[in-house]
């Protein structure tokens, strides 16, 4: 009788604790870790395509602020969190370079971002899955802003918001 | 307890009640994000299955977690073209599906075949000679939807499971 009270306090706390950590998680920030190299050197400087695979321990951990959803509003540079246009159920880092309605230059012509989307690419040109393969994507696939690099503790420090020179990687 | 000054007492016990309520309104958030939310949709484009002028509708998070919204579902969804809007429409396809539809009813009856990418739905509100769907936007992605429409609270004539 003692331990099924002891048992259902413990239940009912761990579920408490749940709850509240989701709801904080969901609305204000959370921890993630970013996985691959596409957003070299931001994150992930030094593993290669092939170790990351390995062990989530090599992966870097960041910051995601959720604030910026109340308004979906965000400047260019901005390192973003979104789900995949491809997949629902993946999520990709990747920084925002440009709004809407400003001009993207690609090989041979010029494209305007629509109403309500954004054009988003990883640091790494060489070797990075973004808008210039999959187009522009609607800002309410966000789901948080990189705000800070919170793992491995030598690389601990703000993700700053850089925008980058046509064609010139970092 | 009973040598804590009356001040700290009172102190403890305001703690006590925010802490109720901050639970409480993480129990509804996680409930509103994650099981079922309700959603006021107005606007000519879902006529005749929706009012014009306003239903209350409730939405479920499950099926579209799981990747189980399919044809004939209506679904709220993001709108792509404004984020901080959020729209109900039917969905007439899922990826890979070949959708025909009329691009202009008013004017003409010119029909178009496009097949849905990998990763996106194609929505049409019901009406469609006022509606902004996709056959303006194009396919949507489907991590904008945000539930599956399967009842309506008011008005009181409505009440009851929505198809």
């Amino acid at each position: 009788m003692g331990t099924q009270n002891f048992l259902w306090t413990f239940a009912k706390k761990y579920f408490t604790v749940g709850v509240v950590a989701l709801t904080i998680s969901d609305r204000y920030a959370s921890i993630v870790p970013v996985r691959g190299v596409s957003m070299s050197p931001t994150f992930n400087p030094h593993s290669s395509n092939h170790s990351s695979t390995l062990m989530g321990s090599n992966d870097d951990c960041v910051l995601v602020e959720k604030f910026c959803l109340e308004k979906y509003k965000f400047s260019p540079g901005d390192v973003v969190v979104f789900c995949s246009p491809t997949d629902h159920r993946e999520k990709h880092v990747k920084r925002i370079t440009a709004l809407p309605g400003d001009w993207i230059s690609s090989p041979g012509d010029a494209l305007k971002i629509p109403e309500g989307h954004c054009w988003v690419e990883g640091d790494n040109f060489a070797s990075s899955l973004d808008s210039r393969s999959y187009g522009p994507i609607p800002l309410g696939l966000v789901r948080g802003r990189v705000t800070h690099v919170v793992w491995p503790p030598q690389r601990v420090g703000k993700v700053e918001r850089r925008i980058p020179q046509d064609g010139l990687p970092f | 307890m009973r040598n804590l000054p009356p001040f700290l007492m009172i102190v403890k016990e305001g703690l006590d009640k925010t802490l109720t309520v901050a639970k409480f309104l993480c129990a509804l958030h996680v409930t509103n994000t994650y099981l079922c939310t309700s959603v006021m949709a107005q606007g000519p484009s879902m006529l005749p299955t929706f009012n014009l002028t306003g239903d209350l509708l409730l939405a479920e998070r499950i099926s579209a977690r799981f990747g189980r919204v399919g044809p004939g579902d209506i679904v709220i969804i993001r709108s792509p073209e404004n984020p901080r809007k959020i729209v109900a429409k039917r969905v007439k396809g899922v990826e890979g599906d070949s959708v025909t539809y009329v691009v202009e009813p008013k004017s003409s009856d010119r029909c178009e075949t496009v097949v849905v990418p990998k990763g996106h739905v194609w929505i049409e509100g019901d009406n469609i000679y006022d509606s902004n769907d996709s056959r303006k936007f194009g396919a949507v992605p489907y991590g904008l939807i945000q539930g599956k429409v399967f009842w309506r609270i008011w008005p009181r004539e409505g009440f009851g499971s929505v198809r």
